[in-house]
């Protein structure tokens, strides 16, 4: 694969398709963003075949033209090879969802989500710092864009709080990327996480990272965008925000804040750990109490994004593997799960969950599906869910235990949101006429939602597949950050057993 | 061979769950319960292996599972004495249950669905019992909740159904919360989830100290106790057991395969399991105890009132399960899993005969609407007889030099009384005997309500439908089992003072014309089956399990052995080896006189005691006490910090105050239409490129 430059390719393939799109009539723009699309998701699968596990930490490294201290710099660790993954394998599920339920602009639609995928890529893939915040940043357009031209009754309200949130949080980020530029001598991201910084400064450019990432994630308390962009974005723009533009947030702690400034993560875990306890209990809570399908499983979102910040900021294999999984399986879940709520959205067009019921009855297929996913949501062994779920709150426990008690209180309550959600939707009798006349789930359907069931089956009872991939790099990262590693609050001491087992023989 | 037993339920429950209606119920039947009946062929060899002592533990590998650092977790499949126990119980359960449901869910519209369930919670308990690590076991152990989930809320379109099935969940996740901490504590300090490992390494640990919580305590207590808490959850122990009787929503069948035979089981055999880890930790065992003896007692005073028979049997469960795991606490590892083995079968062959009664008497499920069905349904009544003279424990003590011979639940549960006595722990012993005699007195009273006595079925709703409807059917909106008792109106009635025994005196006398008819015999056949283990598998078996030497022999390590107990056992008075069958025999005179000899014994006894009936009627108040501290509060918080929180507090001086100044600034209020989200879009782009090209160009 040496000089084939792949990752250009693949920024490439939706970029050209995005502007034919443009030029193009309803129907063939479907086609094309779907080719598209296709052709990356393969472009994808070679990527992952030829990614030498093990090997190299950057590989696939492309080095192209130097404009001053900008340069076109692409390559993938372990981490980026998956987000990677996952947004090309979103992305023609994304297209399809959308194939009827748009019927407005359709060319500006598909190019929209093209554009959306070339800026996801190449955020994961940029290796120089200012090619990083471009994709970073301007990945909000297209979405915003989503939000506000193919939205619900209220989307400019939803687009305009999207944007506000984010804004802030740019500029500080952008603000701290000249500081590390100038002081650094060096944009290349490479370079930059192996720098060390002054400790005093460190605490500052986190606190700037952190105000952008926060957002992105999201974290407490400036989570409530989210729920207001789900609920006026199209079903796909749903899938495509929860499945992939949530992870850049963790995606950044990984790749910036804890490589970068390693003594003030540690500083100020204590921060991040208040603010996902908080996350997990109360967000959860707010979720129980949801009418809207779609608020309900964004404000999960939320309680699910805040058991990947406390396990990057674990300090150990366990707690970044663990996050690096739930990522993973929540951009998968959380997808299905809007396509779920899509699938009867475009039936009988409400969100509102007291209208639905007794859908088992007639639609079958579509209660399994449903039930999948929820189960997945819910961190059921055998699915996705569990996995991360597990090694994130196992990587946490070792350093709290009360944030772990406090976070893992989180498996009842999401029991409890998403079985009511079960519940309310799929048991009981059959409302309605207009909901007993709703046809089961199409081919068109069955196609977007079985990949994510396959996959998600796959990560639960072999996540090797998944892990591997990553373990060298978070053995690289561990290694940066062990110097900084907060002390353990368990501590056990060596045990006595003989002093024990008299006593024990005593008793008895 | 251990690999079928596992995976052909699974293979089993995929093939007629997806294809459910598809290729028919006929088909979807067989093949589950051909799997089934295959797994249970395929387990007795093995678990005669072991008896014979011909066989020796072994790890079946699969497939790799998680590997994070020295987390290293594999899908395997583990064999040993334990194990084998495990699985001729869960396969012969399963697939007599599987057997039984041909006949019991005869009319349902739902059966392959129904079928590929129940493979799937078989598959499931045997994961669990297989486990070689923790986190398969909690793969199991999640797996056979999901089942009972899927089960409990079968007939989907009842409220009550969905919400005991949700109750099941979630209670039980409480239990897995400490179950988790449990794991992670575990691999903290072990740095393996491994099952032996950790065993072989716990007693080195034994006295040392651990942070939790910001304190310090001994650190296998803190293991021991959290990992506790989820075999409380699980086997419905006091504070974690007001999902068991709410689970009786489910068909029958699975009542008796998951919530009385195995599922609820699977506390104890988690105990059982790791005993070597818990024998490093006396407080943890004396906690043990306490909680068994603690629900032994709660759960049985509650059997006393219950007029639904299968919530008689489901706190009887409760009750006998609070034996075990007091069993477990003493120590006498041994004497739990025997007490789990028998009382597999004959409370599973209670449920199957309860179902059967229910299925005579139309779907009536309240014992107050029974009576004089000995001569109607012979064989369920023999069955029934079997069934409760094993749970109350009948035999011949081996005093005075005789042998001790009696049925199943009389080897058992009088080795876990004797351990409590011969464990010097008295108060165990009392509340252990003081128990015998409160199930004699409910069991008992379940059968005399509902085989002797003059027929008192005219009253029943069900029995009306049936008599105005001649074939019974109710088209789809009628599904089986609508119980009587689980609404408050039904439960206020119970404390009308001529409720409970006495109610025939103003019911309506007599048949009302309605002939019950015994059960086809795909159901009666299991029914036999269980009866004859009901009857022999004590005797048959107590050498193996309980007896000093043979015991140790068959366990060869699986369990933690306490020899010393097992002799003291020998060596208990002879009062002490009487006294719980002088307790069976004074609950069955009683249940005697207040039934049969003089029914309006009871009704005036609930007069007399008015506080403390309706104390136990309604269940020590368990659910309402819930209800008001965790289930309404969790609502109102949510509400609250949705609107208060989210809406009036962070949105309003958020981004909701920042888009109010600059609206007002720019006055673009008006002008934010849809058509201009493009040029605003653009303005983005365009400032974003400006900035960076400004610093480049530098």
């Amino acid at each position: 694969m040496s000089g084939f430059p792949i990752l250009s390719i693949m920024l490439a393939v939706p970029a050209i398709a995005a502007i034919a799109c443009l030029l193009l009539s309803a129907e063939n723009a479907r086609r094309v963003a779907l080719v598209a699309t296709l052709v990356d998701l393969a472009l994808g699968v070679m990527l992952w075949a030829n990614y030498d596990i093990g090997g190299a930490q950057w590989q696939f490294v492309e080095h192209g033209i130097n404009v001053g201290r900008f340069g076109w710099d692409l390559g993938i660790d372990g981490f980026a090879l998956l987000l990677i993954m996952l947004s090309v394998f979103l992305m023609p599920i994304c297209i399809g969802a959308s194939w009827q339920a748009i019927t407005t602009r359709v060319p500006e639609y598909m190019a929209a989500f093209l554009f959306t995928e070339v800026l996801m890529i190449g955020t994961f893939a940029a290796q120089d710092l200012f090619l990083f915040y471009i994709f970073f940043e301007a990945g909000l357009i297209p979405m915003y864009l989503i939000i506000g031209v193919w939205g619900g009754a209220n989307r400019i309200y939803a687009s305009y709080k999207f944007f506000l949130y984010t804004l802030l949080g740019s500029v500080l980020m952008f603000v701290a990327m000249l500081y590390m530029a100038h002081t650094a001598g060096t944009t290349s991201i490479p370079a930059l996480m192996n720098y060390d910084f002054p400790s005093g400064v460190q605490t500052w450019l986190w606190l700037a990272f952190f105000a952008s990432f926060a957002v992105k994630m999201p974290m407490w308390p400036v989570h409530t965008w989210l729920p207001d962009a789900h609920v006026q974005a199209p079903t796909a723009g749903s899938v495509i925000l929860a499945g992939v533009l949530l992870k850049l947030g963790g995606y950044g702690f990984l790749r910036f804040s804890l490589p970068m400034f390693p003594e003030a993560s540690a500083q100020l875990t204590w921060l991040i750990f208040a603010l996902s306890a908080v996350a997990v209990i109360y967000t959860s809570l707010v979720a129980l109490v949801q009418n809207d399908m779609k608020k309900l499983i964004a404000y999960s979102s939320v309680a699910h994004m805040a058991i990947v910040t406390i396990g990057l900021f674990a300090f150990n294999r366990q707690g970044i593997e663990g996050a690096m999984l739930v990522m993973l399986s929540h951009g998968l879940v959380s997808g299905a799960l809007f396509l779920c709520v899509g699938v009867i959205y475009d039936r009988l067009h409400t969100r509102e969950i007291s209208r639905y019921g007794g859908l088992a009855i007639n639609m079958p297929r579509y209660a399994l599906f449903f039930l999948l996913f929820t189960m997945a949501s819910i961190g059921l062994p055998g699915t996705s869910g569990f996995v991360g779920e597990f090694l994130s709150l196992m990587g946490t426990y070792q350093l709290s235990t009360g944030i772990a008690l406090l976070c893992t209180t989180g498996i009842i309550l999401g029991a409890a949101y998403m079985l009511y959600l079960y519940r309310r939707v799929v048991f009981g009798e059959i409302k309605s006429d207009d909901v007993a006349a709703m046809p089961d789930v199409s081919t068109r359907e069955l196609w977007l939602l079985a990949p994510i069931a396959a996959v998600v089956l796959w990560m639960g009872v072999y996540p090797e597949s998944f892990i591997a991939p990553m373990r060298k790099d978070v053995g690289v990262l561990l290694a940066r950050i062990d110097r900084a590693t907060p002390i353990s609050d368990s501590r056990p001491t060596a045990g006595k057993p003989a002093a024990i087992t008299a006593a024990h023989e005593g008793a008895h | 061979m251990i690999l079928f037993i596992v995976f052909l339920p699974l293979l089993a429950a995929i093939i007629a769950g997806l294809g459910n209606k598809s290729i028919g119920a006929v088909p979807a039947k067989l093949v589950t319960t051909g799997a089934l009946f295959a797994s249970c062929a395929l387990s007795w060899p093995i678990f005669i292996g072991y008896l014979m002592g011909t066989t020796t533990a072994g790890v079946t590998p699969v497939l790799h599972f998680i590997q994070s650092g020295t987390m290293d977790v594999a899908w395997a499949l583990r064999v040993d004495a334990l194990t084998a126990v495990m699985l001729v119980v869960i396969t012969t359960v399963s697939a007599l249950v599987h057997l039984y449901s041909w006949g019991y869910m005869e009319e349902d519209p739902d059966q392959p669905r129904f079928f590929a369930y129940l493979s799937l919670f078989t598959f499931a308990m045997l994961m669990l019992v297989t486990a070689n690590n923790l986190v398969q076991m909690f793969f199991g152990w999640e797996g056979v909740g999901l089942a009972s989930y899927l089960l409990i809320g079968f007939w989907f379109r009842k409220p009550s159904a969905n919400a005991a099935a949700i109750k099941a969940f979630v209670v039980n996740r409480v239990g897995d919360l400490g179950f988790m901490l449990g794991i992670f504590g575990t691999y903290l300090v072990f740095h393996t989830v491994s099952i032996p490992e950790i065993l072989a390494a716990a007693p080195g640990m034994a006295g040392s100290t651990i942070g939790f919580l910001g304190y310090r305590f001994d650190t296998m207590t803190v293991l021991c106790l959290l990992l506790f808490v989820g075999a409380m959850g699980k086997s419905a122990q006091l504070g974690l057991h007001t999902w068991l009787p709410d689970a009786m929503e489910g068909p029958t069948p699975v009542s008796a395969l998951i919530h009385a035979a195995t599922m609820v089981t699977a506390g104890v055999f988690m105990v059982c399991r790791l005993s070597p880890m818990f024998e490093t930790s006396p407080t943890a065992l004396h906690f043990v105890t306490f909680i068994g003896a603690a629900t032994c007692l709660f759960a049985a005073t509650i059997a006393m009132v219950q007029t639904d028979i299968k919530r008689v049997i489901a706190y009887s469960t409760c009750s006998q399960l609070g034996y075990m795991f007091f069993a477990a606490g003493v120590g006498a590892y041994g004497a739990a899993m025997f007490h789990l083995f028998t009382h597999a079968f004959f409370k599973a062959l209670l449920f199957l005969g309860a179902g059967s009664v229910i299925h005579a008497m139309h779907h009536e499920q309240d014992m107050r609407y029974y009576g004089g069905l000995r001569k109607q349904i012979p064989v369920t009544f023999w069955g029934m007889m079997a069934g409760t003279l094993a749970i109350t424990g009948v035999g011949l003590p081996g005093v005075f030099g005789l042998p001790a011979i009696g049925f199943a639940g009389f080897h058992s549960k009088d080795a876990i009384i004797e351990a409590g006595w011969a464990s010097g722990n008295p108060g165990v012993w009392f509340v252990g005997v003081l128990v015998a005699l409160i199930t004699s007195f409910y069991s008992w009273r379940l059968m005399f309500l509902t085989f002797w006595g003059a027929p008192r079925w005219a009253a029943s709703e069900h029995i009306q439908h049936a008599l105005h409807d001649a074939h019974g059917h109710h088209g789809d909106e009628h599904h089986p089992e609508e119980a009587h008792g689980n609404s408050p109106e039904a439960e206020d009635a119970g404390e009308h003072p001529h409720a409970d025994g006495a109610h025939h005196e103003e019911l309506p006398h007599g048949t009302g014309g309605y002939h019950p008819h015994e059960s086809p015999w795909s159901i009666l056949i299991p029914l036999i089956i269980l009866s004859i283990g009901a009857v022999a598998a004590g005797y048959v078996f107590h050498s193996f399990f309980i007896e000093p030497a043979s015991g140790e022999e068959y366990w060869k390590g699986a369990i933690a052995y306490r020899e010393q107990l097992m002799h003291a056992m020998h060596g208990i008075p002879t009062w002490v080896k009487l006294s719980a069958t002088v307790a069976m025999l004074i609950g069955l005179g009683t249940a005697w006189y207040a039934y049969i000899r003089n029914a309006d014994f009871p009704a005036a006894v609930a007069d007399q005691f008015r506080v403390i009936y309706r104390f136990l009627a309604h269940k020590w108040y368990f659910d309402e006490l819930y209800d008001l501290l965790f289930v309404r509060p969790a609502f109102a918080i949510g509400r609250f910090l949705w609107h208060r929180g989210d809406e009036k507090t962070i949105d309003r001086f958020g981004p909701n105050g920042s888009a109010w100044i600059v609206v007002r600034g720019a006055r673009v209020a008006g002008r934010l239409q849809s058509g201009y989200v493009y040029t605003y879009a653009f303005v983005m782009l365009i400032g974003l490129t400006a900035a960076v090209t400004c610093v480049i160009a530098k």
